[in-house]
């Protein structure tokens, strides 16, 4: 373990140990819901060798965090584990708190989902980072701070002294979460327990963050505990995989091994239901060849796939939805100026078309979908949707305007009114514009329901006692009541596993192509919106970099946005990930050099 | 609602189940066994009104009912036995007559056997019948804390609700309005409107009282729609055209129940403490009229030596303020769809 030199490392611990840095045998974990004892993990095996990241995957309920949490000690005051978990040959199921307090931040460190909530907001980074090294050293507050700058530096922040003294909302997404991988690689841990590291970061920084652990993990030969619902990360981290589902191991295998010959359906199916990026259009990036790290573009094979967009214009059609020269802002407040959210935006959307637009977050996709439905002002150009001006509408003029488009949200559970029982929920577009009686309202939501594959029962059930995806059946519902021209769609899978996301991208194709209303579907996963979109947009801070069909924005991207955005989004196949990796860099290499 | 409970069902039941549960496949949550609503609720497809579906709910909370009860009685009681407004009660004593004293002014009334006797509830000092100065006082503190809490819930809702939804302009008048209120004590308007106040009777002072003391839940209620209107589910609304109108009570509005019931709640059972205190300092209910406080505190220096005539009047503030308060806790969980599990 070369790079254990720093004096925190006391020698009662032989360093180099054999065998596994975790073994975790026949673990289960069980919560205590109105006194019965209620399963949420069980007959959990792993092991986990030094230089090893194990990637721990499934779906929301498979147990697969609990399990973790339940080795640090740390489950909910109604649970309890059973089982045996050896921290280098030291028990920590059923340990005393105080032992386990040692071990926690020292020997194991947790890299938290969101790096916001997790770092306090009314400390400096650096005290932060330095607190966890005094927690555990004998270190005077001048080494600490020294140790500090160290390990910024070395999950590579630029200008670490300076930063040292930086509030958390002074850095960026994927700088808050080195800060946090920081702050868990303060006192040399073993082992890194890493929850969701990247679930909230935008791919490209996603990118960055999986390159540093993997390059810490290598240099620090410890284990890493990573645990995700996302292939494409396991594809690209992980040496073992463990998949869970509902509190069992269903599955363990070497990555490769389990990508290329998954043994279970449950495998299967869920890397089955994973959208793989080119699967559609075969391959992305094809004109970009990478010779012994070095780039070149084939710009001429994009030639031979004349983009279709002349004649898609030119012919007499109406389109569902046309921006030109759209700028939103937000106001500013007392002499803070107004923020640029979209800048100079110009799109068609033809009748029966899906688009695709795509960008990371603060790109301003969805406050593009606002602006469409009407939900926000547009400081200038317009917004035009089959054939009328709605930027200069009042509201009472745009109100028969709005049976024409609809919109489905992100999040089913904060889209829909917790107070209104589904039906009402799909009922109120119809009772508002059509005016229909009781019963034919009824009748109306029934046949809707039956639409989107729910039991009509559902009508009187309350959005609470839905599971996320039958949620988002009702957003759906409710979007087509009125069977609009053009649907728009922001992010309407994102909150959704991979399984119950196949099952909804599935009914809205097949709605799409039923009905064949226009839609704009707004989302950050390239993969996705292959599946659905024939045509693609990127926006990149506000401003549209590119736009063709998809074939031509997969295969032969001409902006360099587009391909850094490509190259970094990871697929579910970890040898097609280590090309693209290679790709990804040497894009990156590029983009500093010119 | 356990397992074995739903098992005797009939296999009709477990297919509705079966069926239900090929249907929901991408269910992340449906381990749970359906309750018996739930599986009520399968078995009846037609659409539920939102009333019913409160009214439903309502009368399982066993504690609510208890409550109804409770007030109820209190009210029959109240009302019917001195009668009220002119028309005679069965009670045939009155209030403010004056009488010699029975035994030192000591109940008569006697559990086993029965019996009502002369005075139930005693005398008074100066040899009312205390029963019917109880009843009277009763009367005068129900009116007087559901007018207040009625009219404080009026106005705090609606100035809380437009402050909120719309902000801006809105917001800064109706707020600014709202501290200015707040900071004139309560007890100096009413020196200043006991006249007024003397002359007209319990119901303008009850209205009064109301609109002085919506303050709070105004500010609460506003706070409840300055986190709802950022909602999804209220930008969702106004894609599909709803008007500010039916936005504010058909979709926040219902959201902001509980917070609106329990300061209602918690408003009526301070009312009737106002009322005490204003009636002390001669600016409330003035005599010959009485009120639960007040009779209280005519008699506070009683409490050792005729404690019932502390006791009495102290029972039937206790009995309306639990009752409301119970009232108010049943009607929240009724407003609220994820309060499944049914108090038993």
């Amino acid at each position: 373990m070369g790079s254990h030199t720093s004096e925190i490392i006391t020698d009662d611990q032989a360093p180099e140990h054999e065998g596994p840095i975790l073994a975790v045998e026949n673990l289960g974990v069980e919560f205590n819901v109105d006194d019965e004892w209620v399963m949420a993990a069980e007959n959990v095996s792993f092991e986990i060798h030094p230089g090893e990241i194990l990637a721990v995957v499934g779906e929301s309920g498979s147990g697969k965090s609990m399990s973790s949490m339940a080795l640090l000690g740390l489950l909910p005051r109604n649970g309890r584990s059973t089982g045996s978990a050896k921290m280098l040959g030291k028990e920590l199921i059923g340990a005393p708190q105080s032992m386990l307090r040692r071990v926690r931040g020292n020997e194991i460190a947790m890299i938290f989902q969101e790096p916001m909530t997790a770092l306090n907001p009314v400390l400096t980074v650096g005290e932060q980072i330095r607190e966890a090294i005094e927690q555990h050293t004998e270190l005077s507050p001048a080494q600490a701070k020294k140790r500090a700058i160290e390990l910024l530096r070395m999950v590579e922040i630029p200008e670490a002294e300076r930063r040292y003294d930086s509030f958390p909302h002074q850095f960026s997404g994927g700088q808050r979460q080195r800060a946090m991988i920081a702050i868990a690689l303060a006192n040399d841990p073993m082992l890194l327990i890493a929850d969701e590291p990247t679930t909230a970061l935008d791919v490209t920084v996603q990118a960055e963050v999986l390159d540093l652990l993997r390059k810490l993990n290598k240099r620090l030969n410890s284990g890493v505990l990573l645990i995700t619902h996302d292939m494409g990360v396991v594809a690209d981290l992980a040496d073992h995989v463990v998949v869970m589902e509902k509190g069992r191991v269903v599955e363990a295998a070497p990555t490769a091994q389990l990508f290329a010959a998954p043994r279970e359906d449950y495998t299967r199916q869920l890397l089955g239901a994973v959208p793989h990026l080119g699967s559609k259009v075969g391959g992305v990036l094809a004109d970009v060849e990478v010779v012994d790290g070095r780039l070149s573009i084939h710009e001429e094979y994009a030639e031979r796939l004349q983009t279709d967009r002349e004649h898609r214009s030119a012919a007499g059609v109406v389109p569902a939805l046309e921006l030109i020269d759209v700028d939103i802002e937000y106001p500013g407040r007392f002499r803070q100026p107004a923020f640029k959210a979209v800048n100079g935006v110009s799109l068609t959307i033809n009748p029966g078309e899906v688009m695709g637009l795509v960008g990371e977050s603060g790109s301003g996709k969805s406050t593009i979908a606002r602006a469409v439905t009407g939900l926000i002002r547009t400081a200038a150009g317009s917004v035009t949707i089959g054939g009328t001006d709605i930027t200069r509408l009042s509201a009472r003029q745009l109100l028969p305007l709005r049976k024409k488009f609809a919109i489905v949200f992100q999040d089913p559970a904060a889209s829909l009114n917790p107070r209104l029982s589904i039906g009402d929920s799909i009922g109120e577009p119809l009772l508002l514009h059509e005016k229909l009686g009781r019963a034919a309202l009824d009748e109306r939501v029934a046949s809707l329901l039956d639409d989107v594959q729910l039991p009509v029962a559902f009508r009187n059930r309350y959005p609470h006692e839905l599971s996320g995806g039958q949620r988002q059946r009702v957003g759906i519902a409710r979007a087509l009541s009125l069977q609009p021209d053009l649907l728009v769609a922001d992010e309407p899978t994102s909150a959704l596993d991979v399984s119950v996301q196949a099952k909804v991208l599935e009914l809205l194709q097949e709605l799409q192509r039923e009905r064949g209303f226009a839609c704009l579907f707004v989302s950050h996963d390239l993969a996705v919106v292959e599946l659905l979109a024939s045509h693609i947009a990127v926006l990149n801070k506000g401003t549209l970099v590119e736009q063709g069909s998809t074939e031509q924005i997969l295969k032969y991207p001409r902006d360099a946005y587009t391909r850094r955005l490509l190259a970094a989004a990871p697929v579910p196949d970890p040898k097609e990930q280590s090309l693209r990796r290679e790709q990804r860099s040497a894009l990156l290499a590029m983009g500093a050099g010119e | 609602m356990s397992d074995k409970k739903f098992e005797p069902n009939d296999s009709r039941a477990s297919s509705e189940r079966s069926e239900l549960t090929l249907l929901s496949q991408d269910t992340d949550i449906a381990t749970a066994p359906p309750t018996r609503e739930q599986t009520d609720r399968i078995r009846t497809t037609a659409a539920k009104s939102q009333g019913r579906l409160i009214r439903e709910r309502f009368f399982r909370h066993k504690g609510a009912l208890a409550g109804i009860a409770l007030l109820a009685l209190i009210f029959l009681l109240a009302f019917t036995s001195i009668g009220f407004a002119g028309i005679p009660g069965w009670w045939n004593k009155d209030y403010d007559v004056l009488a010699a004293r029975f035994n030192e002014g000591k109940p008569t009334l006697t559990l086993w056997p029965f019996s009502l006797g002369e005075h139930p509830f005693g005398q008074d000092v100066l040899g009312r019948d205390y029963f019917a100065l109880t009843m009277r006082g009763t009367q005068t503190s129900l009116i007087i804390a559901f007018i207040v809490g009625i009219v404080a819930m009026l106005i705090g809702t609606t100035v809380g609700a437009l402050a909120g939804y719309f902000r801006g302009w809105t917001e800064a008048f109706l707020m600014r309005i709202t501290d200015v209120v707040i900071t004139i004590p309560t007890v100096v308007i009413a020196a200043a409107v006991a006249g007024i106040v003397a002359k007209a009777g319990i119901i303008p002072f009850a209205v009064f009282l109301g609109i002085v003391t919506w303050t709070g839940l105004a500010r609460l209620v506003r706070g409840e729609f300055l986190s709802l209107r950022e909602k999804e589910f209220v930008e969702s609304a106004k894609s599909v055209g709803a008007s500010s109108f039916r936005i504010i009570f058909r979709h926040i509005l219902p959201n902001t129940v509980g917070v609106i019931i329990v300061s209602t709640t918690l408003a009526i059972s301070g009312a009737i403490l106002l009322e005490t205190a204003l009636s002390y300092l001669g600016l409330g209910v003035t005599a010959p009229d009485t009120s639960l406080g007040k009779a209280i505190n005519d008699n506070r220096s009683a409490l050792t030596v005729r404690p019932w005539l502390f006791l009495w009047p102290g029972a039937f503030i206790i009995g309306i303020a639990l009752a409301v308060n119970f009232i108010g806790d049943g009607l929240r969980d009724a407003f609220d769809p994820k309060q499944t599990r049914v108090k038993q």
